[in-house]
């Protein structure tokens, strides 16, 4: 039973990271239906600036708190920044191209922006300084929930709701959705459909950046590689929970998560992603919109 | 001749870019030593470059603008040049004839180096037309493409490896599971639609790559399988610079043979009702097209495409390992087509010709060459949406109307 | 309009194709052509770049003193990105370009598929990375030389020491799913399971670049292993073992060459204490090897990365080969690799008849306050 709690939690923090890089997915994807494949990126380049900083702030002895705090906001702003100018250059002018040209450039994007923290920085593994400290009360149960899940996990649900919240509840959430349902219609009562749109990816990249540093927190390493693969993950787990919806990303993610942990520790992690593929076309063939995407009817 | 405003919004654009920039480029610190590198001059650089690019972009919109205008003065719809030959069989058949004897003389000019990079580029131009018959015709958006291709290349490496089978018997072979493994994936996920279809077959190519990785009893694992025969020729015993040669016929040969049969099917039924079905899927099925048996035949003729060219790769190579295989080489067939222009074959062979040789001639930037590719990647992408060589609809036009009026294609 | 400018891309595309062309084949100077091929862009890049570095410095001070033989050393540096078939493609960029030798390939993988290439072209080539036991071992490739040695050579050694030394009975066995990973952690489990003395619990592989490890350090906590054998690079072994430290376990870590180096001690920080790897004969006292990490120091201003003392030792005794062998020839370079001794940073070497390098053992090290301390 020990084993199950343990191999739960592990899933759960695992899901929760994959749910905090989904919701940027899922909020782009949901608003102008494109799969933005530099997002893996905006993640990583926020997860960098933050240990920049952080690093840059503790060299000059500040306090822990102060650098999680100055950090955090400067990957957020650096990582909006760049979803922003993303969004300006590569997408914007494709808005009314083929279907999978912004796909393609997104892929260049990531490609490129890859290569751009490589040549800036470095190829090499760099340590990322511990941001979240061994909590004391965690003590007890450190050999099953650590301070820094402990952190993913709060953080996850903070954002979830606080993103509930948003979008069900304020002016920008009232547009995003008017114009996630119709572009034309909501140009037509007066939303300003472009500044909606970097509006999304502002936050998405925010979030991914918050979500950047508290992971590469806790796994205690970056490279400039790392956007790739939690971005592919994270992606299956937006799709997974049905892609466009918010609280879908974070139960796709968590499903994802709990199958990868428990599939490792009853089976093989030889075949971890074998098993976390098959999962999302089993549950794809069943539903084929995701687990809490709305099915799409065409009229015809 | 440049106004003052648009020289303003560069200015603001630079500042933006070198604050956007300021973190990654300008800080470099060590964690361990302790140290703090700034390097400013990095963010005069992006100043002064993002200056210089968003006038010199402003300048081409500028004229471009210009010229669209002028156009609609002369009242000129005329196609794209291109697309006037390629419509003509007057142009089309001599230079159809003039590449095919550039294509084959080539080798006798150019050095092995040339020959094999040119090789690689072919085999390209067939799996970007396998895929083109998934994505640009039939409008299924395939992530996981290059799973077929592994599979024709392990058809040749274990068959060769366990029962001595030879490159020509292979051929076949490998075409056919990939066909079948096509059918295999085509079933369960018929349902789909765009993007969930995608994130499936994604995951489809994943777990392919990831049972050669793990699996060693089958497919010996990461170390791969080494030593694969070149295809023989008549048992003759040939040098490696003859042996590249070798191959690079006989992937001209698959070219020419793959526009062939691409070319018919576009134009047959079978291509017809995939065009339909890419369109609009209600209105097919009303017409009576077999949606499941449609697109089953676009799946599994697209990769047997690859699984072709699978096998091609391992004797070329002599040696496959999963690492060949990754999503990145899905994502760069997959450009190849939509950059090239979806559902046009000229396009698709341009595509894969620039996107396959582009990395090799840029191999001078050294270091800078996947940020290039990347960018240029992204530019083509911004200029030019609708691919290289965009497809043109099949449509009839009456002589009379075209003299009197303008229609906008 | 269209037509022109199509027609003005077409016209820049050829010339540029022959531009290229151009250089590449006319450039028959009177320079020894030294070919260095490894990763050097992609997700591997850390593995290769190192490598091209300690070219660069010792092809430098050859050059410097004016070359060999009176003919200067020119460098061809071409990326493989660790890709099969990128591969052939640099080794026949390579071999068309008239490369004399070369110094690579960084992947095993890489090197398998470029090395009939070479062979073809009587081209030697000396990897200061690829381990596969085969690549020697198999004999098909007589122009095939290494500075870093084999893996059941390093499989030997951290086996005697994890049954032996530390006496444990039962042994995770956990590995990258990689190329030199999985192969070397093969052998470690088969190893163990002949000379009886201890168990393996466990043989898994985990994921490259998973986002966390939590799973696979439970279930190793569950199989009550008493010894972890990690076959893979620092990144993953030292995610691994941070997150035991996380879990509050304190199994013995064990792991293999791409785990010996700086890089994961600086990675891993404080978990990294206590960690077992086995790496190259310690060279810390060979003058050379500073001479070796000073000069990086001094013109990149960096410490060496992987590979950096291997490329390094490669770079020199390749160079002194075709010194004393008097020409580029292959059967010369290799008779001189075999027969003449050379001092480098990894100690002073030659080459048997295989093409592993005599003189470049493993030993074992421990990592004690930040740094690898050899263990007697």
């Amino acid at each position: 039973m020990d084993y199950f709690i343990e191999l739960f939690f592990g899933g759960l923090t695992r899901g929760s990271i994959y749910a905090l890089i989904a919701l940027g997915y899922t909020m782009v994807y949901g608003i102008i239906g494109l799969i933005n494949f530099a997002h893996g990126e905006i993640y990583m380049i926020g997860a960098f600036t933050s240990f920049i900083v952080a690093t840059v702030l503790s060299i000059y002895g500040f306090p822990l708190l102060a650098i999680v705090v100055i950090a955090g906001l400067a990957a957020a702003v650096w990582s909006s920044a760049y979803g922003y100018t993303i969004e300006k250059l590569a997408y914007r002018p494709l808005r009314k191209a083929p279907r999978l040209a912004p796909l393609i450039s997104a892929i260049g994007m990531s490609i490129f922006l890859q290569n751009y923290v490589l040549l800036a920085q470095t190829s090499d593994f760099l340590p990322f300084p511990a941001l979240i400290p061994d909590f004391e009360f965690m003590e007890p149960v450190a050999h099953i929930v650590g301070s820094s899940d402990l952190a993913i996990l709060v953080l996850t649900t903070l954002v979830m709701i606080g993103l509930t919240f948003l979008i069900k509840f304020t002016k920008i959430g009232k547009a995003m959705r008017a114009t996630a349902q119709d572009k034309t219609m909501a140009v037509l009562v007066g939303i300003n459909v472009d500044r909606v749109i970097s509006a999304t990816f502002v936050i998405g990249s925010a979030l991914a950046a918050i979500g950047g540093m508290l992971i590469a927190s806790h796994i205690g390493q970056i490279n400039f590689y790392i956007g790739f693969i939690a971005g592919i993950k994270a992606f299956t787990a937006a799709v997974l929970g049905g892609i466009g919806s918010i609280p879908g990303a974070v139960l796709g993610s968590l499903v994802l998560g709990l199958t990868e942990s428990f599939a490792t520790g009853y089976i093989s992690s030889d075949y971890e992603d074998v098993f976390a593929f098959s999962l999302l076309v089993l549950i794809l063939i069943f539903k084929p919109s995701g687990l809490l995407g709305k099915a799409e009817t065409k009229k015809v | 001749m440049f106004p003052v405003k648009e020289l303003k919004r560069s200015f603001l654009i630079s500042i933006w870019f070198a604050f956007l920039t300021f973190p990654i480029m300008v800080i470099k610190v060590d964690p361990i030593e302790r140290t703090v590198l700034w390097r400013w001059d990095n963010m005069f650089f992006i100043a002064f470059g993002s200056f210089v690019i968003s006038i010199l972009a402003k300048v081409y919109l500028l004229r471009k603008e210009r010229r669209a205008g002028r156009k609609k003065a002369k009242k000129d719809i005329a196609e794209p040049f291109v697309q006037r030959i390629l419509r003509e069989p007057r142009f089309l058949y001599p230079l159809s004839l003039a590449v095919l004897v550039l294509a084959l003389v080539f080798p006798m000019f150019f050095s092995t180096y040339q020959t094999n990079i040119m090789t690689t580029a072919l085999m390209y131009v067939v799996l970007g037309l396998g895929l083109n018959i998934v994505v640009g015709v039939a409008g299924l958006l395939d992530l996981g493409y290059v799973a077929f291709y592994a599979v024709g290349a392990y058809s040749y490496a274990l068959l060769n490896l366990h029962f001595g089978l030879g490159f020509w018997a292979v051929l076949p072979i490998g075409g056919l599971f990939a066909a079948f493994l096509g059918v295999l994936l085509g079933f369960p996920v018929l349902r789909l639609r765009g993007d969930y279809l995608a994130i499936v077959t994604l995951g489809f190519g994943e777990i392919i790559r990831l049972i050669l990785e793990n699996w060693n009893d089958f497919s010996q694992g990461p170390s791969g399988i080494a030593n694969i025969p070149r295809p023989g020729f008549f048992g003759m015993d040939m040098s490696f610079a003859s042996g590249i040669t070798y191959i690079y016929y006989i992937v001209v040969a698959l070219v020419i043979i793959t526009i062939f049969v691409v070319n018919r099917l576009q134009n047959s039924r079978l291509g017809r009702a995939w065009l339909a079905l890419r369109e609009d899927e209600i209105a097919c099925q009303a017409m009576g097209i077999d949606k499941t048996k449609t697109k089953l035949i676009a799946f599994s003729l697209g990769a047997f495409w690859a699984g072709f060219v699978g096998v091609i790769f391992a004797a070329k190579t002599t040696f496959v390992n999963p690492a060949s295989f990754t999503f990145l080489e899905s994502a760069i067939i997959l450009s190849i087509v939509v950059l090239g222009g979806m559902g046009s074959i000229v396009g698709v062979i341009f595509g894969a010709l620039i996107l396959i040789l582009m990395p090799e001639y840029l191999r001078a930037l050294s270091e800078y060459r996947m940020l290039a590719f990347g960018g240029i990647l992204v530019v083509m992408m911004v200029f030019k949406p609708d691919g290289i060589i965009s497809n043109v609809r099949r449509s009839y036009r009456f002589k009379k109307h075209h003299s009197k009026e303008v229609i906008e294609p | 309009m269209r037509l022109g400018l199509q027609k003005k891309l077409f016209v820049t595309a050829v010339a540029l194709g022959f531009a290229m062309v151009v250089p590449a084949t006319s450039f028959a100077g009177d320079t020894i052509k030294f070919g260095v091929a490894g990763a050097q862009s992609g997700d591997l890049a850390a593995y290769g770049l190192p490598t091209v570095k300690a070219a660069e410095l010792v092809v430098k001070q050859y050059n410097a003193k004016g070359g060999i033989n009176g003919k200067k050393i020119e460098l061809l540096i071409e990326d493989d990105v660790c890709k099969p078939e990128v591969a052939t493609n640099t080794a026949t960029k390579l071999v068309t370009d008239g490369v004399d030798v070369v110094l690579g390939h960084i992947c095993s993988g890489a090197t398998k598929a470029a090395l009939p290439i070479y062979k073809e072209a009587g081209v030697v080539v000396m990897s200061p990375s690829a381990t596969d036991t085969a690549l020697t071992f198999s004999g098909d490739y007589p122009n095939f030389f290494r500075t870093i040695a084999h893996n059941d050579a390093q499989a030997i050694k951290i086996v005697e020491f994890a049954t032996d030394t530390i006496g444990a009975k039962k042994i995770a066995v956990v590995h990258d799913k990689g190329d030199y990973g999985k192969g070397l952690a093969d052998i470690v489990k088969k190893l163990i399971e002949k000379s009886g003395k201890a168990e393996v619990v466990l043989y898994e592989g985990v994921t490259t670049g998973a986002v966390d490890y939590t799973a696979i350090v439970q279930k190793i906590k569950r199989k009550g292993a008493d010894a972890v054998i990690f076959g893979g690079y620092h990144p993953e072994a030292s995610k691994i073992v941070s997150m035991m430290k996380k879990k509050r376990m304190d199994t013995t870590f064990i792991s293999d060459d791409g785990v010996q180096g700086d890089s994961f001690i600086k990675v891993a920080g404080k978990n990294a204490e206590g960690v077992y790897a086995s790496g190259p004969n310690d060279n810390s006292k060979n003058p050379l090897d500073a001479v070796a990490r000073n000069e990086l120091k001094k013109v990149y201003n960096e410490d060496p990365g992987e590979f950096y003392e291997n490329a390094y030792s490669a770079t020199l005794a390749l160079l002194n080969a075709i010194e004393k062998a008097g020409s580029t020839d292959m059967a010369a370079v290799v008779k001189a690799l075999q027969t003449e001794n050379v001092d480098t940073p990894v100690g002073s070497i030659h080459f048997d008849e295989k093409g592993d390098a005599v003189g470049v053992g493993f030993a074992m090290y421990q990592v004690k306050d930040g740094q690898y301390v050899e263990v007697k």
